[in-house]
């Protein structure tokens, strides 16, 4: 087939990251040529703030090399402007004549800074902070040391104001309005912000206008409304940007403001797409490259004609890049009517947080001094997240509103460079930081690719979040609020369970063509999740695909370092007996197991065990009365106990045997990912129930539930849910609960984190306040345990089930081989 | 789907069973006296063999999820090309691959203990090749 003809006109970040996410999707699909007025490759722009302030160098944020280009099969035309679009002949034209022919245009133009129609603004000395050119610029006036003005107190005039000084420059900011960065932050933070810079040395002249800039052969000052005179060396201009549509236009496509695309980013001419600063989608105009990338994306998804996936507008954040100042705000944080307003101010500590809510849920966020549950706060804007349950302590920050540990607090900017960041994979802080500069990553899955942070148990997502946006000086990293299950499939884990259960898709392959999946038989991660979510909605009809599990749900054993196994029988509520006991001290004879553990769920573990022998062993622990404790499992593990009334001069309640019923009802139970229990006979709560998922703590009128917990790498406690009086009704809320979980938490996310997303109020709501609704959730869970109460060892060590799994294939002789 | 036929094992082939005993998308160890070797089915029904250890810390591969023509690691979860043993970048490192015959449905594999030299493509060459600069 011949190649269709690609032009993009602008070289920057929003058109090449296009090109890139098509080279992914489909790379041969077209000859690619690109235009770009400026004569070099792309660039990262967002940082030609540290390469004005000294801290990176051109090479250094150069994010696509003229090898690239080159290696990809792409034409660039680097420093030739596209001065014409002729749409008739399908060509664009460039100013030094060079012609290219299309069947898809990309424009990707990005904006021009404003410049002000005053005397004087064309003067050498006056320049705009946009380009790595502008930047030159400034560094050459700035070697003299002299004077700059920088008109314009936004997030980019203070950033080149904050550059020039440390160029050694002496600095004034002249600013319209009468408070900094008006459009990003309220009047007190804004008051707080000035207070640091003039404190740094900077001038600032608010409610300033400029009328006229001195000077005849290069500029020599500026001159305000009011007749002051600032002289000066150099003016850059940051008054804002507007969206460069002029070539658009010109060729008589719907421009306003920007130009104007659909939800498919294409613009009024079915052939020509859109995307970047360029762009107006939905009436609105974007200057951070978060929702760019974003647009990016979906727009690579139509050229390369997958059309199943659209852009549906972002939420606005800004944070400032200037060190030692945290500053963050998103949303709209205006005070209105019908929003409540919580602020913290500490004006000793430098410190202000507000918090602008709207039917309990976030609507804008400004922070300033510490920015550093920034990620969190705009999560919990973006995702609409009910605060209500922890309303009272929001503004004090994830670590004291019941998301404590690692994650938390000033965590990282305190952390020496060797602090290991992910524990599961041994990543280390310099060794993230490293790879986001070195490999210019913009993104957490991309962090996840390259370094593996965060890509096993996700506990220390929060961090490398937070180290991504500190390294890049932005939080661009955030995605929107709809992320797809994984790569292979653009849609969200709550749109593929919503899916399989209308559409009454009854297995993976049907899941997978329904939904369109992206590669023929997707990979690991969304293979085990749709294999759950089907399981899970289909009880007793569905049966698991076990190629589609993790190789410990496969051999319900856990896998070890050197790929024996171990095996871990139940002990019904930690209880066991002498015969049981007896059992497995002849079990590990035998076989001569290497090792004996006694795990934190209060049972025995059988180390070492090579996997042929699994059966085996299995069948001598069936022979003597026990069964699998699903320690490999993503399901029900154990209900720990205390000893309780039965023994314990404290029990008010006999929490063993609450425990063992507990367990004898949701062993089996399979779930997004593992569930564990615990029954405590007092509030002592030896136990530790309340760092489990599912806590029980006994009290001498009846039963405390709690929900939530997690001991482990980020601990949380678990949020009180209710008290109840009786045995039955501690069983019919622990189903209950569990049922909910297992039907709308994402694969993967523990109860702790699905109820930090979607809120303790909104599981109360079904759980406590509503009776039926709490025994509907009760009987499908015991409807779908008939299923799933079936011992897997028996079937494997007596039925023969999976033998295929534990044995070789064949085993070659020497003589065979050669 | 059509085997890329190779024909030629010095000293011979060695038979290792019938490819219905391996399940699709799934691998079989075939235990040899040059070590494990992972024999893999994937969902199109091609046959792979790799060592049986993983580049990385030395993970059964046999025990992976198998996807495409790749097996992730149960261990840490490396993805590992069939085809040629190498892993997906940006993870870097290889595993010796061993040719492979399928006649009437019986899997045959050539036991050489050096294999043609299969050198890991280099660091840069990764790179490119996972596209992202
Ligand atoms: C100093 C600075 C700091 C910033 N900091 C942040 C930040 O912290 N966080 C954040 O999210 N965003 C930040 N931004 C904004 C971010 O850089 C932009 O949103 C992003 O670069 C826009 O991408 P784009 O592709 O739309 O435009 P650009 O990256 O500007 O690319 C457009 C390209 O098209 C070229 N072009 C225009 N017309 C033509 C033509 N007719 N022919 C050929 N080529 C043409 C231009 O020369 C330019 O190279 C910052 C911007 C600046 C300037
Ligand atoms: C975050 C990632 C975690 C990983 C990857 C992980 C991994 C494992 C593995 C592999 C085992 C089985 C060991 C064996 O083969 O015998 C295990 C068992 C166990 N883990 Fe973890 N674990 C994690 C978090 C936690 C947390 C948060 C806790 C508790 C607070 C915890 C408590 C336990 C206990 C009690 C057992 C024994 C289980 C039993 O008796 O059934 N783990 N874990
Ligand atoms: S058993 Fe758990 S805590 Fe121990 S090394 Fe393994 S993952 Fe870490
Ligand atoms: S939790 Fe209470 S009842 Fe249970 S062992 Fe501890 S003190 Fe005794
Ligand atoms: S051993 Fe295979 S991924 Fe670590």
């Amino acid at each position: 087939m011949k190649k269709l003809k690609l032009v993009v006109i602008g070289n920057g970040m929003a058109g090449m990251r296009t090109v890139e996410e098509l080279l992914k999707l489909a790379p041969d699909l077209y000859d690619i040529t690109v235009f770009g007025a400026e004569p070099h490759g792309n660039y990262n722009r967002i940082l030609l703030s540290p390469v004005l302030a000294g801290e990176s160098s051109f090479s250094e944020i150069l994010l696509n090399s003229e090898v690239w280009y080159r290696e990809n099969g792409i034409t660039l035309y680097a420093g030739k402007e596209v001065v014409e679009i002729d749409r008739r002949h399908r060509k664009v034209i460039a100013s030094d004549g060079t012609e290219a022919q299309y069947d898809r245009l990309l424009i990707a133009t990005g904006s021009k800074p404003i410049a002000l129609p005053i005397p004087g603004a064309t003067l050498p000395g006056v320049v705009g902070f946009r380009t790595i050119r502008d930047v030159e610029m400034m560094l050459e006036a700035s070697r003299a040391k002299g004077n700059a003005v920088v008109i314009g107190g936004g997030l980019l005039g203070l950033e080149a104001a904050a550059g020039l000084m440390k160029q050694g420059m002496s600095v004034s900011v002249i600013h319209l309005m009468n408070t900094l960065m008006d459009r990003q932050l309220d009047e007190a933070a804004a008051a707080m912000l000035r207070r640091t810079l003039e404190a740094r040395g900077l001038k600032i002249f608010l409610s300033a206008n400029t009328e006229q800039i001195l000077g005849e052969e290069r500029v020599r000052a500026v001159r305000l409304a009011d007749g002051t005179e600032i002289p000066t060396d150099l003016v850059v201009m940051a008054v804002g940007i507007r969206p460069d549509a002029a070539l658009a236009k010109a060729a008589g496509l719907h421009c306003e403001r920007g130009i104007v695309t659909n939800d498919t980013m294409q613009t009024f001419d079915p052939r020509i797409y859109a995307v970047g600063e360029c762009v107006q989608h939905r009436g609105r105009t974007y200057g951070l490259v978060a929702p760019l990338f974003e647009q990016a994306k979906v727009c690579a998804n139509q050229l390369a004609l997958l059309g199943h996936s659209a852009y549906r507008g972002s939420t606005d954040s800004a944070r400032l890049k200037v060190a030692d100042i945290d500053l963050f705000s998103a949303g709209d944080f205006r005070e209105a009517e019908n929003a409540d307003t919580i602020v913290l101010h500490d004006l000793g500590r430098g410190i202000y947080k507000k918090l602008v809510l709207a039917d309990n849920r976030i609507r804008g966020v400004v922070l300033y001094g510490d920015a550093i549950d920034a990620s969190w706060y705009y999560q919990l804007l973006c995702d609409g997240v009910d605060v209500s349950g922890n309303r009272d302590r929001l503004l004090f920050g994830k670590a004291l509103a019941g998301d404590a540990g690692r994650g938390a607090k000033d965590t990282f900017l305190e952390l020496s460079d060797d602090t290991e960041i992910c524990g599961c994979n041994g990543v280390c802080k310099k060794t993230i930081v490293d790879a986001i500069t070195e490999k210019k990553l913009f993104t957490l899955e991309e962090v996840r690719a390259h370094t593996k942070a965060s890509s096993s148990c996700g506990s220390c997502t929060g961090l490398v979040k937070q180290i991504l946006a500190h390294t890049l000086g932005s939080d661009f990293s955030e995605g929107p609020t709809k992320k797809p299950l994984c790569a292979c499939t653009e849609y969200s884990h709550d749109e593929v369970r919503s899916t399989i259960r209308e559409e009454e898709l009854k297995s993976i392959g049907e899941a997978m063509v329904f939904l369109e999946w992206k590669t023929t038989d997707g990979c690991a991660a969304c293979r085990q999740a749709l294999n759950y979510y089907l399981h899970c909605a289909w009880p007793g009809e569905y049966e698991h695909d076990a190629q589609s599990r993790f190789i410990n749900e496969r051999a319900h054993a856990n896998i070890q370092k050197d790929g024996s196994y171990s095996v871990i029988p139940r002990m019904w509520g930690g209880m066991t007996t002498v015969s049981e006991l007896r059992a497995i001290a002849d079990v590990a004879e035998k076989h001569s197991v290497p090792a004996l553990h006694i795990t934190g769920g209060q049972r025995i573990d059988l180390l070492g065990v090579k996997k042929e022998v699994l059966p085996e062993i299995w069948r001598d622990l069936n022979d003597a009365g026990m069964v699998s404790g699903y320690a490999y499992a993503k399901a029900v593990r154990t209900v720990k106990t205390c000893v309780g009334k039965q023994w314990c001069r404290f029990g008010t309640q006999d929490s063993t045997a609450m425990g063992i019923e507990i367990e004898k009802m949701t062993w089996g139970a399979w779930a997004p990912h593992k569930v564990k229990l615990a029954v405590s006979g007092c509030p002592r709560n030896c136990a530790e129930a309340t760092i489990k998922d599912f806590g029980v703590v006994a009290v001498d009128s009846g039963w405390e539930l709690h929900v939530g917990g997690n001991g482990g790498v980020k601990v949380r406690a678990t949020d009180f849910l209710c008290k109840v009086a009786t045995e039955a009704e501690v069983l019919e809320t622990c189903g209950a609960f569990l049922q909910m979980y297992r039907e709308e938490a994402h694969y993967l996310e523990r109860t702790a984190a699905w109820i930090e997303r979607v809120g303790l109020a909104a599981i109360r709501k079904r759980i406590v306040d509503d009776a039926t609704g709490r025994k509907v959730l009760y009987e499908r869970f015991l409807h779908s345990q008939k299923f799933s109460q079936k011992d897997p060892w028996a079937e494997r060590a007596r039925e023969g089930v999976e033998a295929h799994e534990f044995k070789a294939l064949t085993v070659v002789t020497k003589g065979e081989a050669a | 789907m059509i085997q890329k036929s190779v024909t030629h094992c010095v000293p011979e082939w060695v038979e290792v069973g019938s490819v219905e005993n391996i399940p699709l998308r799934g691998a079989r160890v075939v235990s040899t006296p040059i070590g494990d070797i992972a024999v893999f089915r994937t969902g199109e029904g091609e046959i792979f063999a790799l060592r049986d250890r993983c580049p990385h810390r030395g993970g059964p591969l046999s025990q992976g999820i198998v996807h495409g023509r790749r097996v992730t690691c149960a261990l840490h979860g490396w993805k590992i090309e069939l085809f040629d043993g190498v892993a997906v970048p940006p993870d870097q490192g290889c595993t010796k691959r061993f040719d492979v015959r399928v006649e009437d449905g019986v899997i045959s594999l050539c036991l050489r203990a050096e294999i043609a030299k299969k050198v890991c493509r280099s660091a840069e060459e990764e790179n490119h090749v996972s596209g992202h600069a």
